[in-house]
């Protein structure tokens, strides 16, 4: 018996702390673990004892890169406790704000961590010496993501401005609308960047996901929807924790999640968003997809660039068609009472679905807080990429093989930081 | 003339990574022009950048030398390589990174000098270190000093490679590289 283990030390253009250790006997991929020693954070306990009215501030410090996903979700979370909904401008400035973090996101992801795999390049950085302009374009979509958070959020990190039952502060309509034409033209550069990540050379190669996203009777899904899944789960988000669990394992500081019914791991974000809503994303976001070849489904983990391409147009589609219809509220946030009650709420965070539930006591303080990030939800599946799909590989040369090994990881956009939460890589042939 | 930006970059809320902003301040009551404060977000870095024809950065670092410690570097258009932690994580995108990327993109300034001032503690919610802040007033002198020919001409003023040029009231080696926070 022949055996091998590679080994990747500090898994590069990830977010957050790591390793990778796979294990190869007689050709065949016998193990991969995603080796997490990112030390855990423990926010849900710091959670406990504070106000209600705390929660979206210290929920934002999870992570820089999705603060948004993490105050929405406790904000509805801690609603449904509380029994009070937002609508009208309230909610469509939510909307907004989502489609600011997922433009930030997607294009940092798409440019600067995921593109450098598919046009031969270290990183970013070396990257942008020869594709200058392709790296404008990516960080002038950027910027305008920034812009919508500053505006809406307060700041482009760490949103300052959102409060259980609404904002601090709502913009003036005139403040939205100096935003119009500088997302018109985002949204042009989008379409282009959809056309560009499309003539990639991708491996061939399909795997049967099962899907978890949510899903909205007529949005495609930021803040609210029903859980559904490819193989035909649909829950309300107070059913979340009957139907998912969390669990540790050893090599990771980080929780594993999967369902309760069925062995196969699951997986949240782009990919399983676009499979279980593309007919509810815009004309135009659906027409780019089509161009794309990427058709209404999409199985292969590496083209999941095209997706987030395709999400970046929808959202800056979405935002225009928002800030067109803006009218400002009457007050910034409805009034909330404390009571006790329990609430759950998930939404979508860029890299995926991320679930919340508050206990409250009657004076609105916090008595219990649990939160499932996606990337702990997808780190079932990102082992099991590996071992399914590395196997192509392993004919590659040691430095090339450790490479499509990260590439194959960083297909998912894993947030280490939040889950826990860089990779190192270990791969054993013996 | 061509615009010439000073960016303060530090978090306010991170103890002696607020370093950063202190010179901010004390520049803007000497009425130092443009000053631009962000956190460090490689996107508002790069913002603060464009179209300058000359910059001065202002960062806390940890590098194990004494806080307090001044030390200056030119980095401008196309000077020497900068250590880039880029790779390990979005989320350590910050300063260095957005200048490699800006230098990449032929957007560096001509001219581009780089302050940076030891920290002491980090801690979140920490007060600004009596070292650090010395170095602040420290760094805010000589930036002053330094303005007036920064702005009139886009031309390497001082010797490159990250000299120490002041403490305090201590002037002495530094003991090992710095890196960016």
């Amino acid at each position: 018996m022949t055996s091998r283990t590679i080994s990747v030390g500090a898994l590069a253009r990830v977010e957050g702390e790591g390793g990778l250790e796979i294990t190869v006997r007689d050709g065949v991929v016998t193990s991969a673990a995603l080796t997490i020693f990112e030390p855990p954070r423990f926010f849900e306990a710091l959670m406990r004892g504070r106000a209600f009215t705390e929660a979206p501030d210290i929920a934002a410090r999870i992570c820089g890169i999705c603060p948004v996903a993490y105050q929405m979700s406790a904000v509805h979370a801690i609603e449904d406790a509380l029994g009070v909904a937002v609508t009208g401008p309230l909610r469509d400035l939510r909307r907004l704000l989502y489609c600011g973090e997922w433009i930030e996101s997607h294009m940092l992801h798409v440019h600067m961590l995921h593109m450098p795999d598919f046009l031969g390049y270290a990183g970013g950085v070396e990257m942008a010496r020869d594709h200058c302009d392709i790296v404008r374009r990516g960080l002038a979509i950027k910027k305008v993501g920034n812009e919508i958070m500053t505006l809406i959020g307060g700041r482009e990190i760490h949103p300052i401005n959102v409060r259980v039952g609404g904002f601090y502060r709502a913009p003036r309509k005139s403040e939205l609308r100096a935003l119009g034409e500088r997302l018109e033209r985002a949204l042009e550069q989008a379409l282009e960047v959809v056309r560009f990540v499309a003539g990639f050379d991708f491996p061939d190669c399909a795997r049967d996901y099962v899907f978890v996203s949510l899903r909205h009777p007529g949005e495609y899904p930021f803040n609210e929807g029903r859980i559904v899944s490819s193989r035909g789960l649909d829950i309300p988000a107070r059913e979340f924790e009957a139907n998912f669990e969390e669990f540790h394992v050893q090599r990771s500081t980080a929780l594993h999640a999967r369902m309760r019914h069925g062995d196969d791991p699951y997986l949240v974000g782009p990919l399983a968003r676009y499979a279980l809503n593309f007919e509810r994303l815009s004309p135009l976001a659906q027409e780019a997809a089509r161009e794309a070849g990427i058709g209404s489904i999409c199985a292969n983990p590496y083209r999941s660039i095209i997706v987030r391409a395709v999400e970046t147009v929808y959202a800056l589609d979405e935002a225009l068609r928002i800030v067109a219809r803006y009218e400002e509220p009457e007050a910034p946030h409805i009034a909330i009472e404390p009571r006790a009650g329990v609430g759950f709420a998930a939404t979508e965070a860029p890299r995926g679905m991320l679930y919340h539930r508050y206990r409250l006591e009657a004076d609105g303080s916090i008595a219990e807080a649990v939160i499932t990030p996606p990337t702990s939800q997808n780190q079932g599946l990102i082992e099991e990429d590996l071992k399914s799909l590395v196997g192509a590989f392993l004919h590659l040369p040691e430095d090339d093989l450790r490479h499509r090994c990260e590439q194959t990881v960083r297909n998912h956009d894993p947030c280490i930081s939040c889950s826990t939460h860089f990779l190192r890589l270990d791969i054993d042939r013996g | 003339m061509e615009r010439c930006v000073i960016l303060c970059v530090g978090n306010s809320d991170r103890g002696d990574d607020a370093v950063g902003r202190t010179v901010a301040a004390l520049l803007r009551d000497a009425g130092a022009p443009e000053i631009v404060e962000c956190p460090g977000e490689s996107g508002a870095v790069l913002d603060a950048l464009e179209k300058a024809g000359a910059a001065i950065i202002v960062d806390a670092a940890l590098s194990g030398a004494p806080p307090g410690t001044v030390r200056r570097f030119e980095i401008g258009g196309d000077g020497p390589p900068l250590r880039l932690n880029f790779g390990w994580s979005s989320h350590g995108l910050g300063l260095a990174e957005a200048l490699g990327v800006a230098r990449a993109l032929g957007e560096m300034p001509a001219v581009c000098v780089l302050f940076v001032i030891e920290g002491e503690s980090f801690a979140p919610g920490a007060p600004l270190s009596e070292a650090a802040r010395a170095g602040a007033a420290e760094a805010a002198r000589l930036i002053l000093r330094e303005l007036p020919s920064i702005r009139r001409s886009a031309a390497p003023l001082f010797s490159t490679g990250g000299d120490m040029v002041g403490r305090g009231d201590l002037v002495g080696p530094c003991p090992q590289g710095g890196k960016i926070l």
